[in-house]
């Protein structure tokens, strides 16, 4: 079910639909998950998980040479009243309870935290303000775990902000309860030479609704891996994302939904566009639907905008589908120009360049935006991409 | 009286590696009030000169000018010739994702009127020159040209030329594509803007059938990238019986 796609020089795109006994998601990845950094060899560049990252511009993160200075990050939690947010040891039970790090960098970072932040939502408490993680990276190095818990019911609303300059390397578990309802908004708006690596695992419970909004404009290398699974039937997730990539940046993104019960739900939007030289942007986008998983319905997305030339997008979905009996399944990625002639069409009708151009990249963003459902957060990346426009036009 | 003059016009584009004249000494003026139509067989170069004329990228000019009012319109850029009054209707207008019809339009008229319209007037404003073309009020809220038919991408053409009121329109095979029906309310749209006076029409076609609807005060036969005979609405009679074959027999390449 791809579509048709229009492809610049200098992008790949590559989907498949796979019907297999064994999952090469799984399989394809050069460990099977781990606590233990250990457990896995240093890579070295060739690796199906690792062969768009830029190794070298990793800061050690990869290879073990990165040590957490005291100057990494500084974490500033604002709860609402009825929250609870403790900082915790690392025999924590609730810790790593969403998922298990799935690289080196992920496992490196759970290897070598110290203290990990966890927030609590409790049962049946329904929040009507968001709670605002503030990230703010201080130029040394960090290893970071952060849990947020909903109990049976609860809703809530997280708006995870970094930025400043830091090497952080992080796993983000949300556990979701019996109904619940979390909306995660992580804005990865980082000062120009950060390097973010982090694993984010949605263990989503029955009946339970997770949506997750990934933002990415800032940053010299952001790799993220935003995991979800479920824990019982009736699950939704809901993954939206939107990049920006400036000139030599690389943001990766790297989704898995991991259909492993009956009868859940998900669906995946990533819009990007790309401005200047060596701008590199990264989109995988895998969807196993288990043997079990009967009543599963999943579509996923990836849409690029390449608005200059020596750009280069990496954009690859992937669905692995081991029932038939299935209500729907489908993916689609598309990687397109600029295009001259929506740009001819509007300067013929009075409007210059410049706003032309924004014209058309907040036309492509708008309808993601609008998904989000936020007002506030919806006016904030409407106001980000104009900015993001503007540097680009100067 | 906005005037526009086009002299010994001569355009190339790029092909298949090589450089190919489509227009080869175009002889043109416009006048404000008049109605003038090119027409002329497939290939002949009409809409190159209709393209040229609005600055599309894809035309060199190789020689001659182009003026309205004496200003150089060879020497602007796209949004700067339709600024200067020069409109052209696209045959092929492009869809715009994400960007809403009301939001163009309100963001084409600011730029063309260099202020922005009152917000009560405009709205009043649009609403009334889509009545008069027949188009729903839900229309203003579609991203623009996305999932028109034909009909309401012409419809969409000439609602911005109402709205924009150029001093030149060019209108390229704005009939191409249209039943009677829709034929007849967009040249009913042509005809309450040529009324006004204000405006100099280069209407392109293919076919006589719209020169039912919008009478023209010069007829040009266009051929082989030049204009090969001139006259009044009498030579469209004579097209209508005769076809174009007197023109492209004798080498020309149609």
């Amino acid at each position: 079910m791809a579509e048709a796609q229009n492809i610049p020089v200098g992008s790949t795109t590559a989907g498949s639909i796979a019907v297999a006994a064994e999952s090469t998601v799984a399989t394809r990845m050069s460990a099977p998950p781990s606590f233990d950094v250990a457990d896995f060899p240093v890579p070295h560049g060739r690796e199906e998980e690792w062969r768009f990252t830029p190794l070298e511009r990793l800061r050690g993160l990869h290879d073990g040479t990165a040590v957490a200075t005291g100057n990494g990050v500084k974490v500033d939690v604002q709860a609402p009243e009825g929250v609870t947010v403790e900082a915790v040891g690392r025999d924590d039970a609730r810790l790593g309870k969403a998922g298990t790090p799935v690289d080196r960098i992920a496992a490196q970072a759970y290897s070598a935290f110290e203290k990990a932040s966890v927030v609590t939502v409790p049962k049946e408490t329904v929040l009507t303000e968001p709670i605002r993680i503030a990230v703010h990276g201080e130029g040394g190095t960090a290893f970071g775990h952060q849990v947020i818990e909903l109990g049976a019911f609860a809703e809530a609303v997280v708006v995870i902000d970094h930025t400043g300059d830091a090497v952080l390397a992080a796993n983000v578990d949300y556990l979701l309860g019996d109904g619940a309802k979390l909306t995660v908004v992580s804005v990865q708006d980082w000062d120009e030479k950060a390097v973010h690596v982090a694993q984010h695992n949605a263990l989503v419970g029955r009946d339970a609704s997770f949506k997750s909004v990934v933002v990415t404009f800032g940053g010299d290398v952001v790799r993220l891996h935003p995991r979800v699974q479920y824990a019982g039937p009736g699950g939704e997730a809901e993954l939206f994302g939107l990049y920006f990539t400036d000139r030599g940046q690389h943001q990766e993104h790297r989704l898995l939904v991991d259909h492993n019960v009956p009868h859940c739900k998900s669906n995946v939007v990533y819009k990007g566009a790309l401005q200047g030289d060596a701008a590199h942007a990264v989109w995988i986008g895998d969807v196993l639907i288990e043997a079990k998983a009967e009543g599963t319905d999943t579509y996923e997305m990836n849409r690029n905008l390449v608005l200059t030339d020596g750009a280069r997008v990496d954009s690859v979905p992937n669905l692995e589908i081991e029932t038939g009996e299935i209500v729907g399944a489908g993916h689609a990625s598309a990687t397109g120009r600029f295009d001259d002639e929506q740009l001819f069409y509007l300067m013929a009708r009075g409007i210059p360049e410049h706003e032309a151009r924004r014209l058309v990249v907040r036309g492509f963003f708008a309808e993601l935006v609008q998904q989000i459902g936020l007002p506030d957060i919806e006016e904030r990346l409407i106001a980000k991409i104009e900015e993001e426009l503007e540097a680009a036009v100067a | 009286m906005a005037t526009l003059e086009i002299r010994d016009l001569h355009v190339t584009v790029e092909a298949d590696n090589a450089t190919k004249e489509i227009l080869k000494g175009v002889d043109l003026t416009v006048k404000q009030g008049e109605t003038h139509a090119i027409m002329g067989p497939n290939g002949s170069g009409k809409s190159t000169l209709a393209y040229s004329l609005a600055g599309h990228p894809k035309y060199t000019i190789t020689g001659g000018t182009v003026t309205l009012d004496g200003e150089d319109v060879l020497e602007m850029s796209v949004d700067e010739r339709a600024r200067a009054g020069l409109f052209l209707a696209m045959q092929y207008p492009v869809e715009v994702p994400g960007v809403s019809v009301s939001n163009f339009l309100r963001t084409s008229a600011t730029a063309i009127r260099g202020e922005a319209p009152k917000l009560r007037t405009w709205v009043k404003e649009v609403k009334e020159a889509m009545e008069r073309l027949n188009m729903d009020p839900a229309f203003a809220e579609r991203n623009v040209n996305e999932g028109f038919s034909g009909g309401e991408k012409k419809r969409h053409e000439i609602l911005q030329l109402e709205l924009l009121k150029p001093k030149v329109a060019i209108l390229d095979e704005t009939d191409s594509g249209l039943d009677v029906d829709a034929l007849r309310v967009v040249s009913e749209g042509v005809n309450r803007v040529r009324e006004t006076g204000e405006v100099g029409t280069l209407l392109i076609t293919h076919y006589t059938r719209i020169l039912r609807y919008i009478k023209p005060d010069h007829v040009h036969v266009f051929s082989a990238g030049r204009i090969v005979e001139s006259g009044g609405a009498e030579l469209a009679d004579k097209l209508e019986n005769e076809g174009y074959e007197a023109y492209t027999k004798g080498g020309a390449s149609a």
